[in-house]
């Protein structure tokens, strides 16, 4: 026996399936028009930099150093001289392209490792898991501090330390998928028509499993953005003086009582970075969820 | 009560294996350096007799699998190794330095539930309204914000500008230390904030809208004293576990905001031992780190037996 | 004639739609409960007779509100008041059992604790004082071995239990006006009957008034003293309930009553209702049986037809009112 209330809302949410029949349009979805803007201008900013840089980010300028704001710096200069400006415009360069690149490979591994064994199950599956969980107890950024300190300096032990730390989300996302998804009517219906596994897997599993993935991915990139940040905060990220946000912010936390600005800006770029990544991650996942899931 | 926790050593039985596999892997770090591990440790300059020396110190030199059991043995012993830097047990040194993390966690999480739980009430109270937006703006933001960053920041907003808060350092009484350890860890409960708020308001919402609480209202209960009595106990119930899942990241990030602070914690242990690539201060550091998390995934469980009489895990473990 | 306990004049709730006209599920409903009076609101679901009760209670579900009209307690309007106020009537004066016991219980607190929250929050009592009048309160509904029991959690004990414990927890402050949402509905039947005797002396006992809302005739019969029939939102008869089941004169009424079976008829044909109740966002304008009314005429379709008496305290809002009781006599 349902309540009034339970009836109505039953009621209302039949409308609501109804109208939502049509299925609105991308540009219509606010979040996720939002995030291509703010993702896109940084993206636009960090291709452009050669152009949009008034400075050579690494040039110093030594009768010139931690100059205020002015109309030829127009956020003044670090304590070598150099234009904060142009090392932001070039640090976004770095910092987005090692936070997008950094979750291909832990999303790849993760994925392919998590499918198989959710699908399969068994042994395989019971000693994924077990090995999730022990790389679980690690925490992220003590691992990847301590990954990057044993495969050297450099931008590849960073991608490499990452991946050997984050694949596992991945995993777990992808595999429980697995478990729901292989239960569906249709992938018994392609058993029984003869299909192989992997084909199974390629053509009908996947599609619909990595949505979540890829949503988790979103949020990844910005977790892996944080790290090269904090890594280059700590001296371990991108040897100096290459321009990256966070050693920038480094730089400026000396100086923050006369120039504050040096450690903010650099820390606020993450933010909208940030900012916009979510809001693309929500766009995606409204995008993606109901309509596509089968 | 009694009955219910005594799930407990089963749960530690359990989570053996986990334990070993920590220990697996932190001792295999050292063998994934390039090269001659001990050559790897001391760096290009040192000499052959301080690479024979470290070799044998480490047992270099023998199968893995032996060295894997020495170390075990040496563990269970509370053997970590010697410091390369300062010549002293690494056990004492991860020793000391924990108090200080420790309590910039603990300050931290009551901190972290002292701003979380009105912010979440505000929001669950009405969602869609003003306040909810505001409430949800904020962990948008805050989500993004990279922790060490905000730490700075607090640092110019009110150890500079306002001059309320010490920019660094540990102090001396337990006084001293609420004082100093206030900037720092109020760092890292704006970085818990945002987690939790999200539980805690997706959880109220629940709650709010169930028939227990319609009950409660018609005994007259409402506003602060609906949330206290009868809310909050059971909103709380799923956050537990969202914030025992998120201690594992938290406890990192508390490392790296040592740093900004200069506080002689586990974080600033760690980071030293990586500059002066003392290697058995780092397995000590890590070690102790990832079973500490194993240990509050445990406790994260009891707290939620504790909170919740439909909970029994003592009787789903016999199975 | 002293005045009524309650009095409800003219209420009707809805959903506020922003711009457009709200969209009604109780229209202009009116009835009084004296004093010690059990009174039974009887309708299917969807009827609004839920709602109708929580409006009392100031427990309408996010986003249904109190459009129009007045309630009245004591004589002192509800509609309107501050929430601090309102709340320090819940629980002395009036209290509210609901259906599921189950979900109307704080899980994670024991039963005894929750009976005592009342009376030590109204009554000043203190914590022992509370605790002991809650057990005071659950030997009096039949909870057997109450001090142990006490301490138990809500899902360790079973659902006529549980409903004792809200009945319990109801009467701990004493109050004037006891509500209760189908409080037997999710019982097993042999226990329903035990509940409803329970509630009947409690009541007795303490001259308390009960608000009764259910969908099965056979309760409100043994319960309750005076009804009202609500459909699709508005109440289409009123009266005691001997009168009004004896002699009903709304067609819905009539065939409520010919679709229940009657153990003292047995081999009465069941008669359903054909048809369905209108959905809420779309009500025809006019009466809202007419389209599943065996005496429907075009007058109906027109507009709501007005309570009119047929009896002394016995009305029933229908233009044929008359025609129907010649036509049962008839049968």
């Amino acid at each position: 026996m349902m309540s009034p209330a339970e009836v109505l809302n039953a009621r209302l949410q039949q409308r609501r399936a109804l109208r939502s029949r049509s299925i609105k349009p991308w540009y219509r979805n606010g979040a996720l028009v939002a995030g291509i803007v703010i993702v896109g201008s940084l993206v636009l900013i960090a291709v452009l930099a050669p152009l949009l840089a008034p400075y050579d980010p690494i040039a110093q300028e030594l009768r010139n150093t931690l100059a205020s704001p002015s109309a030829e710096h127009w956020l003044g200069t670090d304590k070598f001289g150099r234009d904060i400006l142009s090392r932001l415009i070039w640090g976004a360069q770095v910092d987005l392209r090692v936070g997008f690149l950094a979750v291909l490979i832990p999303f790849v591994f993760g994925s392919v490792l998590g499918a198989i064994a959710g699908y399969f199950g068994g042994w395989l599956d019971t000693i994924l898991m077990r090995i999730v969980d022990v790389f679980f107890a690690f925490p992220f950024y003590v691992m990847v501090i301590v990954l990057v300190f044993i495969f050297g300096s450099g931008e590849a032990s960073i991608y490499l330390a990452i991946a050997a730390v984050s694949w596992v989300s991945y995993a777990k996302i992808v595999r429980g998928e697995v478990l729901v998804a292989k239960k569906q009517d249709y992938v018994t219906a392609a058993r029984l028509g003869g299909m192989s596994h992997g084909r199974i897997l390629v053509k009908h599993i996947g599609p619909n499993v990595l949505s979540q993935a890829i949503i988790y991915g979103m949020s990844d990139i910005v977790m892996d953005i944080m790290a090269i940040v904090t890594l280059g905060y700590l001296g371990l990220g991108i040897a100096p003086p290459t321009a990256e946000w966070g050693s920038m912010i480094n730089d400026g936390q000396e100086f923050i009582t006369t120039q504050w600005q040096q450690a903010t800006i650099p820390g606020l770029m993450v933010v909208v970075a940030s900012l916009g990544l979510s809001f693309l991650g929500d766009g995606l996942s409204d995008l993606m969820s109901p309509e596509r899931r089968k | 009560m009694i009955d219910r926790l005594k799930f407990i050593p089963a749960r530690l039985v359990q989570s053996l294996p986990v334990a070993l596999g920590v220990t697996l892997i932190v001792f295999l770090m050292a063998h994934l350096l390039p090269g001659n591990a001990a050559l790897a440790l001391l760096g290009e300059r040192a000499t052959d007799a301080s690479v024979a020396a470290l070799t044998e110190q480490l047992g270099l030199n023998r199968p893995i699998w032996e060295q894997y059991f020495i170390f075990l043995t040496r563990l269970l012993q509370g053997d970590l190794g010697q410091s390369l830097t300062y010549q002293l047990p690494v056990t004492d040194l991860v020793f000391q330095a924990i108090p200080v993390t420790m309590s910039v966690l603990g300050y931290a999480l009551v901190l972290a539930l002292l701003i979380s739980i009105p912010l979440a009430a505000l929001a669950a109270f009405r969602p869609g309204g003003a306040r909810d937006l505001g409430v949800r703006t904020y962990t948008l933001l805050g989500q993004g914000m990279p922790q060490f960053w905000v730490g700075i920041m607090l640092i110019l907003l009110l150890g500079v500008n306002l001059r309320i808060f010490p920019v660094g350092g540990y102090g001396t009484t337990m006084v001293d230390h609420l004082y100093f350890l206030f900037l720092p860890s109020l760092t890292l409960a704006i970085a818990m904030c945002p987690t939790i708020i999200r539980s805690l308001r997706s959880s109220m919402i629940d709650v709010l809208g169930s028939d227990y609480v319609g009950t409660a209202k018609s005994k007259g209960a409402y506003g602060v004293a609906l949330l206290r009595d009868h809310v909050l106990r059971n909103a709380a119930i799923p956050t537990v576990s969202v914030i025992g899942v998120n201690l594992g990241y938290l406890v990192g990030g508390s490392l790296v905001i040592e740093q900004v602070f200069a506080l002689p914690g586990l974080g600033s242990l760690m980071i030293n031992a990586i500059f002066a690539r003392d290697f058995p201060t780092i397995q000590g550091v890590t070690l102790f780190v990832a079973l500490f998390v194993v240990v509050v995934g445990i406790l994260t469980d009891v707290v939620y037996t504790m909170l919740d009489p439909r909970v029994d895990f003592a009787s789903k473990d016999q199975t | 004639m002293t005045d009524p306990l309650l009095s409800v004049r003219s209420l009707s709730i809805g959903v506020k739609r922003g711009s457009t006209d709200p969209t009604l599920i109780v229209e202009d409903v009116s009835f009084d409960i004296a004093k010690g009076e059990r009174f039974g609101i009887v309708g299917e679901s969807g009827s609004g007779k839920s709602l109708t009760l929580r409006a009392i209670g100031d427990l309408l579900p996010r986003g249904v509100e109190v459009l129009a009209g007045s309630i009245r307690y004591n004589g002192t309007e509800l509609i309107g008041m501050p929430r601090s106020s309102r709340s320090k009537l819940m629980g002395p004066e009036i209290a509210m059992i609901f259906q599921e016991p189950m979900t109307a219980l704080n899980p994670v607190v024991r039963v005894g604790e929750q009976i005592a929250e009342g009376p030590r929050r109204y009554l000043g009592m203190t914590r022992a004082e509370s605790m002991t009048r809650a057990i005071e309160m659950m030997a009096k509904t039949g909870i057997p071995d109450p001090v142990r029991r006490a301490r138990a959690y809500p899902h360790e004990l079973s659902g006529g239990l549980r409903q004792r414990i809200m009945i319990a927890m109801a009467l701990s402050c004493d109050p004037r006006l006891l509500l209760c949402d189908e409080p037997t509905t999710a019982l097993d039947v042999t226990v329903q009957h035990q509940v409803l005797r329970l509630l009947e002396d409690l009541c007795d006992d303490s001259g308390a008034a009960l608000a009764f809302v259910t969908h099965d005739l056979a309760v409100v019969n043994q319960t309750c003293t005076d009804l009202a029939v609500m459909y699709s939102g508005h109440i289409v008869e009123s009266g005691t309930v001997r009168e009004v089941l004896s002699d009903p004169r709304h067609p819905y009424t009539q065939g409520l009553l010919d679709s229940a079976p009657d153990f003292d008829r047995p081999d009465r044909p069941l008669i359903p209702i054909p048809g369905f109740p209108p959905n809420v966002a779309s009500r025809p304008s006019g009466c809202p049986f007419a389209p599943r009314c065996p005496f429907v005429v075009e007058a109906c379709r027109t507009a709501m037809p007005p309570m009119v008496t047929v009896a002394p305290g016995h009305g029933a809002a229908c233009i044929e009112a008359d025609r129907i009781s010649r036509e049962l006599v008839a049968r």
